[in-house]
């Protein structure tokens, strides 16, 4: 089936568009019911780009590719949007968080909802036009659209600490940023290319690679860069913070999908544009995140006494993994690198999606002020189990396909580094059903009773279950039937990391 | 005299090539005789006249920059007429029109005379459109000096301030500092270049051309050596670079907030393109030439962003946020001396740089008093509450200035660091980096004053804040413009972006 419009091109009009009408004035009953569709319309579509990929032409290997000049044609930019294998399960991501996130938001509390909502749909906008870009610059410039609402929405609508969170939050991601551009500017300039656009930087480097000192240099721009953005240790610490500051739909977007924009980078564009320096940087990358990002962060974690400050940890040790599987530089690793991706991107949302409905039963995030909510909430219980598990990675969730593969190919990199690997997973074990279990089993404690005496807490309403069920159904989807994303992931990766297909 | 030769006379008339100036000086004329002919309740009329005309003019330049101007020299040598000398008219055409819209709502708060106001700032106006376009010494000295005097009086303009008078007392001595050193420098470089001994000397080495062929023959005279180090300090004073920058913060604090944006952009722009001039003039003095403005901005990017950062009051902020910017502005003239890219890029980046600055002065004059120089960071609290229209505004001039996509800034700022990265300034591109994630700290602060409600005065106390007078319809509408075009050309740059980087 074709569309008589770009999906693509759409999914990130449609949003802009809404926010755009909102901020004109539109009465509320009114946004609200046009927020709904400038949500659906990005997840509707990125569902469309999914079951039509492999039915699509590929040109260059790129689905949907169509270009729009935006009057840089002298520097070789322009609005290039297309899919392939490794965008289109980042894609599906943000529709579908995207969807989950705006249903909760329309269905919150927020002061001035209307600009929340705005906020909300700029950075859905972003966010499909992140994935979507084949333009690095494009790439670069939709993440930046969608990283500042992120910063506006912690300092006005954040819990404690909002404006130093959203002020440490901003200086550091601005730094990644910059570092990170520089990485592409340099790229850029260094190929000789006359173009932002991904496949011909591809075609220029395969026929003239880089010099090996240029290609460190770059890549450790480019590692740091986007490292940050994707809270490597020890540049980590914006990120618990700024999750628990801020608002749950924001968190939801920026820990479930925008954080994703750097690791996409790097296997997107680092990893197979820079081979040498990727070989160069490896063992570092690797070190850093076993040792830091998995076992200390993984310790930290259990430290931790604030459920949402437990899933911000955890979300930076699940990175953890990630930067493990991008510094195999395989097949192997790089497709289990996409797959964790969209299985924690799934998992964390669903997560703090919870943590935010739990906290407006209990009036609290402090672990030890909880207890024995199951009795009251099954439902609410029922899925914050299941999300605990799968952000653990049982079998069963897209979790555990992302986190075993990045394990068989990290195996062959390094013995070593993937025993710390594996015991980084009994260490998320531990914290998760803990967390679980001081919520929702055991005698609740006596602040809570009494908070609970006065305020029943009520299970999960419909409102809060829809967003929920969207993104429990997609991880158990992607759990039993992996081969819907992995198969046009393999052939991408396969033609693209073409130098270590065989390996 | 016979016919045909009033015809050639008629022909080689050059003073239609300066038409443009030739009308603002006659509007400015105009403006004193209806003040002296009209009756008194007719002279609230007369800044509308100002302004009507000065738009008129903008129009007729925007159309004739449309059909093609014919480059080439006028006044045997005294002016270079080219596209760039077209498209800078236009900016400042532009430029006075917004100070004269800023006047209607600063001036009324003062008991100060109006039409002068409006007369001086059309004749500086007048002389910036011919200083950048002079191709002779005496020409450059002349408009140079002819700005300078009118701004010594603009900037005193508010004599019931003692801030505003000892701010024009600080840069008239400053100014007569820097003229002095610049006229030197030119003097020596006249008395070198028609030194009978030496190859090439020339009887006219004031005119560009000549002193450029006279400087390719001589690559390492000592005079001329000194001679154009101590014109560089002259234009450098102007444009407020490290170490000419200490006039900046008072000045800029004094002066009423209208010229404090005219400093701020129109001298500055009119003082870069001096630069650029001079610089190809001085070309065959590159060995001299780079270092010494590499150098320069790199200590001025570096000053300008700490010293910033410690700003309670706005104006001064601004002022030297504005040395930072002349950093960023430095490194691509020094990336023009390599890279015919730079110079678009430096065009590009002053117009994003005139729309967000108009735009956040034009909310400083909402927001200032009755006491001009008084304008702090903590008087902004609470903006978004009462005025979120101003608010937006300022976030959206803000973020340009600070360089974050999707604003036109940030697109300035990309160009300039291509060029850069093409001219192969690594040094002080990283120095460019560490600026960029400085500002984002200062302007931020600034931005978090208007909007995260809980944010108190460094001393603990709310600050007593001037009323906050509603907005008039045409401050208003020239703000929603500018706002509306700083987003538009970080979207889409058509064919200003197609001009300027396929120079």
């Amino acid at each position: 089936m074709n569309l008589p419009f770009d999906p693509l091109l759409a999914s990130i009009v449609a949003p802009l568009a809404v926010a755009v009408a909102i901020a004109c004035g539109l009465p509320k009953r009114w946004s609200i019911r046009l927020a709904y569709v400038g949500f659906a319309l990005p997840a509707l579509l990125a569902l469309h780009a999914w079951f039509h990929y492999s039915a699509q032409p590929q040109v260059h290997g790129y689905a949907f590719l169509t270009r729009y000049s935006t009057g840089l044609d002298g520097l070789g930019i322009g609005l290039t949007l297309g899919l392939n294998g490794i965008s289109l399960p980042l894609f599906v991501l943000a529709g579908l968080v995207g969807l989950a996130a705006g249903l909760y938001a329309i269905q919150s509390t927020a002061e001035r909802l209307k600009i929340y909502l705005m906020l909300l749909l700029v950075m859905q906008a972003g966010l499909m036009g992140v994935f979507a870009s084949v333009d690095v610059f494009f790439f670069y410039f939709f993440h930046e659209l969608a990283l500042i609402p992120t910063f506006i929405m912690i300092g006005i609508w954040g819990g404690r600490d909002r404006s130093y969170a959203a002020m440490k939050v901003t200086i550091y991601l601005t730094l990644g940023a910059m570092l990170s551009l520089v990485g592409l500017i340099a790229l850029y300039v260094k190929s000789g290319a006359t173009s932002f656009d991904l496949i011909t930087l591809r075609e220029i480097i395969a026929a003239r690679p880089l010099a090996a000192t240029l290609q460190h240099n770059i890549f450790a721009l480019l590692m740091f860069g986007f490292g940050i953005l994707v809270s490597l240790w020890p540049l980590h610490t914006w990120a618990p913070l700024g999750y628990g500051a801020a608002p749950s739909s924001a968190a939801m977007l920026h820990a479930g999908v925008l954080k994703k924009f750097g690791l996409y980078g790097l296997i997107q564009i680092a990893l197979p544009l820079l081979p040498l320096g990727s070989a160069h940087w490896a063992h570092t990358l690797a070190a850093l995140a076993a040792v830091g990002n998995v076992l200390i962060v993984g310790f930290i974690t259990m430290a931790q006494r604030d459920l949402k400050q437990v899933i911000g940890y955890s979300s930076v040790m699940h990175m953890g993994y990630a930067f493990l599987g991008v510094a195999c530089y395989s097949v192997l690793g790089a497709g289990g690198v996409v797959l964790l991706m969209v299985a924690h991107g799934l998992s964390v949302a669903l997560l703090f999606l919870l943590a935010t409905s739990i906290y407006h039963r209990t009036h609290t995030f402090e672990l030890t002020e909880m207890g024995g909510l199951a009795q009251k909430t099954p439902v609410l219980a029922a899925f914050f189990v299941a999300a605990t598990f799968a952000s653990i990675g049982l079998p069963g969730f897209a979790n555990f396909w992302g986190e075993l593969t990045i394990f068989v190919a990290l195996w062959q990199f390094s013995h070593c580094l993937t025993v710390i690997a594996i015991s980084g997973v009994i260490i998320s074990a531990i914290y998760g059903l803990r967390a679980a279990a001081r919520v929702f089993f055991g005698p609740p404690t006596d602040a809570f009773a009494a908070v609970a005496a006065q305020h029943p807490p009520a299970d999960l309403n419909w409102r809060e279950k829809i967003p929920a069920l969207i993104l429990l159904a997609t991880l158990l989807f992607i759990g039993f039937w992996p081969k819907s994303l992995s198969a046009p992931l393999n052939d991408t990766l396969n033609t693209v990391y073409s130098a270590v297909a065989g390996k | 005299m016979d016919i045909p030769s009033l015809q050639a006379l008629a022909a080689s008339n050059t003073w239609t090539s300066i038409l443009p100036e030739l009308m603002l000086g006659c509007l400015a004329l105009l403006l004193l005789v209806l003040e002296i002919v009209l009756p008194k309740r007719l002279h609230s009329a007369l800044p509308g006249v100002a302004l009507l005309g000065v738009l008129a003019l903008l129009a007729g330049q925007l159309l004739t920059a449309c059909c093609g101007i014919t480059e080439g020299e006028s006044f045997n040598g005294l002016l270079y007429h080219s596209q760039e000398g077209q498209l800078m008219r236009v900016f400042f055409l532009l430029a006075a029109l917004l100070t004269g819209v800023l006047g209607t709502v600063c001036l009324a708060r003062q008991r100060v005379a109006h039409t002068e106001f409006y007369h001086i700032l059309l004749v500086v106006t007048a002389a910036m459109m011919l200083l950048v376009q002079s191709n002779h010494f005496v020409m450059l000295f002349v408009t140079l000096e002819t700005v300078t005097i009118g701004l010594y009086i603009l900037v005193s303009y508010f004599r019931n301030s003692p801030f505003s008078l000892e701010a024009g007392l600080k840069y008239l001595i400053m100014g007569a500092l820097s003229s002095a050193i610049l006229l030197f420098g030119i003097v020596l470089l006249y008395g070198v270049g028609g030194n009978p001994s030496l190859p090439a000397h020339t009887a006219s080495a004031m005119n560009f051309d000549e002193l450029r062929a006279f400087l390719a023959a001589n690559p390492h005279n000592f005079l001329a050596s000194v001679g154009i180090v101590l014109v560089l300090s002259g234009v450098a004073f102007k444009i407020a670079a490290f170490p000419f920058q200490i006039w900046v913060p008072d000045v800029y604090q004094g002066a009423p907030t209208p010229v404090t944006a005219f400093l701020a952009v129109a001298s500055k722009a009119a003082g870069f393109l001096v630069l650029l001039i001079v610089a190809r003039t001085f070309s065959p003095y590159a060995w001299l030439l780079a270092p010494v403005l590499t150098v320069m901005a790199a200590a001025t990017l570096l000053f300008g962003s700490l010293a910033a950062l410690t700003q309670h009051n706005v104006k001064r902020l601004m002022g030297l946020s504005g040395v930072s910017h002349a950093g960023f502005l430095l490194l691509g003239v020094v990336a023009a001396g390599t890279q015919s890219m730079a110079v678009g890029a430096i065009y590009f980046y002053l117009f994003a740089y005139l729309l967000a600055s108009f735009a956040v002065f034009g909310v400083m004059a909402q927001v200032a008093g009755p006491e001009d120089a008084d304008q702090e960071i903590s008087h902004y609290a609470g903006l978004a509450k009462d005025r979120p229209f101003l608010a937006l505004v300022l976030a959206i001039g803000l973020g340009s200035l600070a360089g974050i996509p999707p604003l036109a800034g940030f697109m300035g700022k990309l160009f300039i660091f291509i060029a850069a990265f093409q001219a192969g300034l690594y040094g002080l591109l990283a120095v460019a980096v560490v600026a960029v994630v400085i500002s984002i700290y200062y302007y931020f602060g600034w931005i978090r004053a208007v909007f995260f409600s809980n944010w108190v005065s460094p001393d603990g106390e709310a600050a007593p804040q001037p009323a906050r007078a509603p907005v008039g319809l045409m401050a208003g509408l020239m703000l929603g413009v500018l706002a509306l075009a700083t987003i538009f050309l970080g979207f889409y740059q058509g064919p200003l972006g197609q001009w300027l980087n396929n120079r």
